[in-house]
C-alpha cells in the first residue's frame, strides 16, 4: 500500500484486505531507512507494535472487533507519559525515566486498536518552535534536512509528514502542533482546551496545554480526535460534552459559511508567499460559495507578550516538582551541600537553556514587586483577548489565516530567543482564549530548488471542532494535491 | 513598578529563587537575553484593563469531587523504580547536616 492513510489502513485491516502486521512492518522498515537523517524517533518500540499488530489481526480473524483504529501505526510525543518505553521530554532531567502509568489518551488510542511505533522527539519539555532544543539532537525537516520542522512536537510533524508513521499525537501550548504542521505540510490540530484529557501530559503551561492529531488528512485528525477526545474523571479540567462523532457527517459543509480574515494577520511584516498562500485559500472558499468577511483582532501583537508572562510563569511551577530527589535527574553530591544545593544542581545539569530562561522569566514574573505588573495584567488582557475572538465569532463560522509567518527556516537562524517567540503571534492567542485551531496545507513554495510546505490556519469557537473540521474539508476537497508525503531521499 | 533593564544581581536573585545554579558567563548571557524579552513584554502596559478581571483559566469550571472510594494504590515498586537511590522501601537522599542554632 503507497502511503496509505489512517482510514485507509483501518479498513483494509478491518476487512481483512491487508494485515496489520505488514502495515506495521513496512513502516517500521521506513523507520529503519528515514529515522537517522530526520531523528523524529527518540524510541522504537519494534517488537512490541509487531507484537500488538499481530494480536489485532487475530482478533479479526476470530471476529471481534478490532477498533475504529485497527492497525494504525501511530507515534506519542515523548512528553505524553507510556509505559512502553521511556518519557524523557527530550530532556537529560528525564533521560531513564520510565512511567509507571499510561496517559488517558494513550489508553483510549490502545483501546481503538492503534499500534504505538514509538516515542517522537521534541523541544525540550515542549519549550521551543523548532526542535532544535532537543537532548537528543534536532530534528530536521523532510521536506530539506537543512531546515527546522517546527516546534515543539517536531518529531511527530516530521514522522508524519514522511509516513514513518500514518498519524502522531503532539501537544500545543502555544502553537507547538499547529506551527511544526505548517513548517512540515501536514494537518495539525489543537482541540479546544479541556477536550481532550491532560492526564499523562507532562505538564508545561496547566491553563494553555491540549494534546492533539497530526495526520495528512482531514478525515484522519477526525479520526484520533474521535478516539481521544472525552471526559476524564482523572483530569480535572477536561470538559463534560455530549458524546459526538467528528468523523461522521465530515463532508457536510455548513451552509451559509462566513470565513473570518483579520487584517492584523496579512501583515507586511510575514514572508510574502505565506500572504499569496492565504489570498489563494480565500479563493477557494470564495469559490465554494463562502462570504468572506472582515474582523479585527487587535491584540493580535500582544499575545505574544501575554504568552510569554503567562506560560514561563505556569512552566516554573511545573517545573519545580524536577528536583532530583524521587525521580529524574540527581547531582552528584558535594561534601557540605545544604539541601537546596543537591536541587540547585540537579536542576542546572538536568534543565538545557532554553528550560533555564523559562522558568527564570517565569520566577521573575512571579516575584514580588512584579507579580502585578507583568502575571496579574498579563491575566487581565488574556480575558480581553478572548472576548476579542467571541466578538469575531459573531460575524463568522471560522477565521481564516496563517499559521506561522515564515515557512520552515534554517537550523540556527533563530539563536536569539525573542525572535523565535516571535514566529508565534498567530497561534497563541488560540490557547490563550481556550479555543480550537488546525493547521492545513495551504500551499507551496520554492527555496533552494526544494519545495516548502506554507499552512493555513483555521481557528473556531471552544467546543466546534465539528464545525472547524467541516470547513477544513472544503479546503482539502478542491486542493487534495498539497496534502502529500514529503519527498525524502529525493535529490 | 516595572525594570525592563536587568541586573545581574537580580538574575542571580531569581536563579536562587528557581533552584538553578548557574555560573557567571550563564548569568550574563541569561541576562541579556531576559532583558530582551522583558524588554518587549513592556508592550502590556499600553493595554487598557480597566475594570477586567484577570483570567486564569480559558472557561469559567466549577470543582468536581470524586467519590469517597478506596481503590488499590500503585505499587510500591512502580514509584520506587525511577527513584535515584534507594533502600528498601525507602527513597534514599543524602544526609543533609541541618545548622544546630
Amino acid at each position: 500500500m503507497h502511503s496509505p492513510d489512517a482510514t485507509s489502513i483501518r479498513d483494509a485491516v478491518r476487512n481483512r484486505s491487508a494485515s496489520a502486521e505488514t502495515v506495521v512492518a513496512a513502516h517500521l522498515r521506513r523507520i529503519d531507512c528515514l529515522n537517522p537523517r530526520l531523528n523524529a524517533f527518540h524510541e522504537v518500540f519494534r517488537e512490541q507494535a509487531l507484537d500488538r499488530a499481530r494480536s489485532i489481526d487475530a482478533a479479526v480473524e476470530r471476529g471481534a472487533d478490532p477498533g475504529p483504529l485497527a492497525g494504525v501505526p501511530i507515534a506519542i510525543k515523548d512528553n505524553i507519559a507510556t509505559t512502553l518505553g521511556h518519557t524523557t521530554c527530550s530532556s537529560r532531567m528525564l533521560e531513564h525515566y520510565r512511567s509507571p502509568f499510561d496517559a488517558t489518551v494513550v489508553e483510549r488510542l490502545v483501546a481503538a486498536g492503534a499500534v504505538i511505533l514509538g516515542k517522537t522527539n521534541l523541544d525540550e519539555f515542549a519549550m521551543g518552535s523548532s526542535t532544535e532544543h532537543c537532548a537528543w539532537g534536532p530534528v530536521r525537516n523532510p521536506w530539506d534536512p537543512s531546515r527546522v520542522p517546527g516546534g515543539s512536537s517536531g518529531g511527530s510533524a516530521a514522522a508524519v509528514a514522511s509516513d514513518l508513521c500514518a498519524v502522531a499525537l503532539g501537544s500545543d501550548t502555544g502553537g507547538s502542533i499547529r506551527q511544526p504542521a505548517s513548517l512540515c505540510g501536514c494537518v495539525g490540530l489543537k482541540p479546544t482546551y479541556g477536550r481532550v484529557s491532560r492526564y499523562g501530559l507532562v505538564a508545561f503551561g496547566s491553563s494553555l496545554d491540549q494534546i492533539g492529531p497530526f495526520a495528512r488528512s482531514v478525515r484522519d485528525a477526525a479520526l484520533v480526535l474521535d478516539a481521544i477526545a472525552g471526559l476524564d474523571p482523572r483530569d480535572s479540567t477536561s470538559a463534560d460534552r455530549l458524546r459526538e462523532s467528528f468523523e461522521r457527517g465530515l463532508d457536510e459543509a455548513p451552509a451559509p459559511l462566513r470565513i473570518g480574515v483579520p487584517r492584523e494577520y496579512l501583515s507586511d511584516a510575514n514572508d510574502p508567499e505565506v500572504n499569496r498562500v492565504i489570498e489563494e485559500a480565500l479563493d477557494v472558499y470564495r469559490e465554494a460559495g463562502a462570504t468572506i468577511v472582515s474582523v479585527d483582532l487587535p491584540l493580535t501583537d500582544v499575545g505574544i507578550s501575554t504568552y510569554y508572562v503567562i506560560a514561563p510563569a505556569e512552566a516554573s511551577s511545573n517545573l519545580a516538582r524536577f528536583d532530583g530527589i524521587r525521580y529524574g535527574h540527581r547531582a552528584a553530591p558535594k561534601a557540605g551541600d545544604e539541601l537546596v544545593d543537591l536541587y540547585a544542581r540537579s536542576r542546572a545539569e538536568g534543565f538545557g537553556p532554553e528550560v533555564q530562561r523559562r522558568i527564570m522569566l517565569g520566577t521573575y514574573v512571579l516575584s514580588s514587586g512584579y507579580y502585578d505588573a507583568y502575571y496579574d495584567r498579563a491575566l487581565r488582557v488574556r480575558r480581553l483577548i478572548k472576548q476579542e475572538f467571541d466578538r469575531a465569532f459573531e460575524r463568522c463560522d471560522a477565521i481564516l489565516g496563517p499559521t506561522s509567518p515564515v515557512p520552515a527556516f534554517r537550523a540556527g537562524e533563530h539563536s536569539d530567543p525573542l525572535s523565535m517567540y516571535l514566529c508565534d503571534v498567530y497561534t497563541v492567542n488560540t490557547n490563550i482564549a481556550g479555543i480550537c485551531g488546525i493547521s492545513l496545507p495551504g500551499g507551496f513554495t520554492q527555496r533552494d530548488g526544494r519545495d516548502l510546505p506554507i499552512g493555513i490556519q483555521l481557528q473556531a469557537p471552544a467546543f466546534a471542532e465539528h464545525v472547524l473540521l467541516r470547513i477544513a474539508r472544503v479546503f482539502e476537497r478542491v486542493r487534495a494535491d498539497h496534502f502529500r508525503v514529503a519527498p525524502v531521499g529525493a535529490a | 513598578m516595572t525594570d525592563a533593564s536587568l541586573s545581574a544581581e537580580t538574575v542571580s536573585h531569581v536563579a536562587k529563587l528557581a533552584r538553578l545554579e548557574l555560573p557567571q558567563e550563564r548569568i550574563d548571557t541569561y541576562r541579556k537575553q531576559l532583558a530582551g524579552v522583558l524588554q518587549h513584554v513592556t508592550n502590556l502596559r499600553a493595554v487598557d484593563v480597566e475594570g477586567v478581571e484577570p483570567m486564569a483559566y480559558p472557561f469559567e469550571s466549577s470543582n468536581r469531587l470524586a467519590e469517597d472510594e478506596i481503590a488499590p494504590p500503585m505499587s510500591l515498586d512502580s514509584l520506587l523504580m525511577n527513584a535515584p537511590a534507594t533502600e528498601g522501601r525507602f527513597l534514599a537522599v543524602p544526609k543533609v547536616l541541618a545548622n544546630e542554632e
